[in-house]
């Protein structure tokens, strides 16, 4: 939302959310640029001998990327605890993904990098494979898992999301194969809580949800000064400069 | 006091110093000579002996021992946890490296040649450069991206281009031009050290040629710092920007003009980004006269944001109109005599020189 308590502090954008403290490493602008960087940070996690492993995740519109095919053999050449999560909504944006892969089997993509295809709608699988992928990958290497999912709204806030495929289609995935509702039916099948309580969970977290949007929308624009800041972690006092640069210059802390 | 040391070996002959600032010790009667190469070699081994988290990473700098010989003898010393031959695949190094950095480690990636980084561009620009500031902070990435930029000598094209100007118009990222063995040496270190994406741009042509180097040079603590020019020749009359192999020019423009009374002062700038535009207008405050060389393409080069900041804030103190030298405007030929027309040679700084001072013969006349 572009405001001072934002993570980014306003200055990042929508997508650009970034927690290092909490291993968070966030997300990136450029399609598919993220699969190295993660490439990276599990190369480092190595030299550390830090025992931990890192998630790249990208979509099947990303799979296409060159840098993906370069980040699959360095990461098994060099043996990097890397795990490349293909979530495949079936859609790069407006393009089904017969439209733009030759195959559609991300998770075969590795050919020497081992890769599961996992039922994306489905917590449990999703947890279990994620667990296994993080043994294997601290022992072999890089793996691939591929998560069959869906997205129900548009690419983003421009795209109805509805040129390009069926409401049939989309209300079908809903109804058949929703994470939530799966979860949901499995709750209340094994008599785990009641009704009454999953909708008092739910309206406990709606509140959360809706105190936080209010929080956010509270928080003021970023201060004019904060359009300098950050440049550089080491501005090393050097003059940078507004549209009119006998108007605004700042000198970079 | 540094005695006059001129030689001719192998057909070279040496810059003639005149330490505005003095940096050299009177203990040390004869200075040491050091290649750029082995000035490249000692910063990178120190900075790794003195930070385990720095390595290496690129192609050949391992096992061949450097394209260009310049990490020669670091694989047998850092073992190759820390010295990594990459498959030729730019991009995915380049951007494994920022993610490195991101995690906290110091990687110093090397492009065979800067002609190669346009592969990982997007890393250097979108991952590097601005990662910073899109993370208020959170995201700093201390990484090295060097190597040899520039025309070597007929290599064609696609071998030969300069990217300075355009790594050095992108915020966030610090962009340096060594010229001699005690920049090189102090710019490296001091690059390595720096929390920010550095594009460290050396010179092919630059690493065999031999510096003299102070005491105070080969210390392991030595450091120059980031965005300082540097005179390397005190005048009055003109002053000739210069950087990379293009100092050396500059300084040979400078020899030939002194002989026709014109006394020139030559600034090297060693760093693009952050330009040191106080030095270069105190300068031409002084002689009022701004000659600009660079190797590169001369359309939205440096020597243009040199030329406009001149303007900018020293309109009042130019006597005449600045005048930019620059590589061709043409994609670098490869035949040798169609290639020495392409790049700046000194008889055309000198010529240029002596047009700001209205000493010149008449333009030839336009068709």
């Amino acid at each position: 939302m572009g405001r001072q308590a934002g993570c980014s502090k306003g200055k990042g954008g929508s997508m650009h959310f970034y927690k290092k403290d909490s291993n968070f490493y966030g997300g990136h602008g450029i399609v598919g640029a993220q699969v190295p960087l993660g490439c990276g940070l599990a190369f480092a996690q190595k030299y550390s001998k830090d025992e931990t492993v890192t998630f790249a995740l990208y979509g099947d519109g990303a799979a296409n990327q060159g840098q993906l095919f370069e980040a699959l053999n360095i990461s098994a050449l060099w043996d990097l605890p890397a795990i490349l999560v293909c979530e495949n909504n079936h859609y790069g944006m407006g393009t089904a993904e017969w439209r733009a892969a030759k195959s559609p089997a991300y998770y075969k993509r590795g050919d020497y990098v081992p890769g599961l295809k996992v039922d994306g709608m489905d917590a449990f699988a999703v947890k279990q494979a994620c667990k296994f992928a993080k043994e294997h990958a601290m022992k072999n290497g890089p793996i691939i898992l591929e998560m069959d999912t869906y997205r129900y709204h548009g690419h983003s806030m421009s795209d109805p999301g509805s040129t390009y495929r069926t409401r049939d289609e989309i209300s079908g995935v809903r109804q058949e194969r929703d994470p939530i509702e799966r979860v949901r039916k499995l709750i209340l099948s094994h008599d785990l809580a009641t009704e009454k309580e999953l909708k008092d969970i739910e309206k406990e977290v709606r509140k959360e949800v809706d105190d936080a949007i209010a929080q956010a929308k509270e928080s003021p624009m970023p201060e004019p000064s904060e359009l300098f800041t950050n440049v550089y972690a080491k501005g090393l006092g050097v003059e940078s400069f507004g549209a009119d640069r006998k108007e605004v210059r700042a000198t970079l802390p | 006091m540094l005695g006059v040391v001129r030689q001719k070996m192998l057909g070279q002959s040496f810059p003639k110093i005149r330490p505005a600032v003095s940096v050299l010790r009177s203990y040390s009667s004869a200075a040491k000579q050091m290649t750029v190469r082995e000035a490249l070699n000692s910063a990178l081994d120190e900075e790794m002996s003195a930070d385990p988290k720095v390595f290496l990473m690129g192609e050949e700098v391992g096992e061949y021992q450097g394209a260009y010989k310049i990490s020669k003898g670091l694989l047998e010393k850092y073992g190759p946890e820390r010295v990594r031959d990459t498959p030729i695949t730019e991009a995915v190094f380049a951007g494994i490296g920022v993610g490195t950095a991101y995690y906290g480690l110091k990687p110093v990636v090397e492009f065979m040649t800067f002609n190669f980084s346009m592969q990982a561009i997007d890393h250097i620009i979108n991952s590097a450069a601005k990662s910073n500031y899109m993370s208020a902070g959170q995201m700093s990435v201390p990484i090295v991206f060097r190597g040899p930029n520039g025309a070597a000598a007929g290599v064609g094209a696609q071998h030969s281009q300069c990217y300075a100007a355009w790594y050095a118009s992108c915020p966030g990222l610090k962009v340096l031009t060594p010229y001699s063995s005690e920049d090189a040496r102090g710019m490296l270190k001091a690059a390595i050290r720096d929390p920010d994406p550095v594009v460290f741009l050396e010179n092919e042509l630059l690493y065999g040629e031999p510096f003299p180097v102070s005491d105070e040079v080969l210390d392991s603590s030595f450091c120059l710092p980031i965005g300082k020019a540097k005179i390397e020749r005190v005048g009055r009359d003109v002053t000739i920007t210069a950087f990379s192999k293009m100092v050396g020019h500059a300084l040979k423009a400078a020899e030939i003009l002194e002989k026709d009374g014109i006394d020139a002062e030559v600034i090297n700038l060693r760093s693009i980004r952050p330009l040191d535009r106080s030095a270069i207008n105190a300068s031409v405050r002084k002689t009022n006269r701004l000659i600009t060389v660079e190797e590169g393409f001369p359309q939205h080069g440096v020597g243009a944001e040199i030329c406009a900041s001149v303007v900018e804030e020293s309109f009042a103190y130019l006597d005449a109109p600045v005048e930019r030298i620059a590589g061709a405007d043409i994609p670098m030929p490869y035949a040798a005599n169609l290639e020495r027309m392409a790049v700046p040679q000194v008889e055309d700084i000198v010529r240029a020189a002596k047009r700001a001072c209205y000493r010149s013969v008449p333009l030839a006349a336009a068709a």
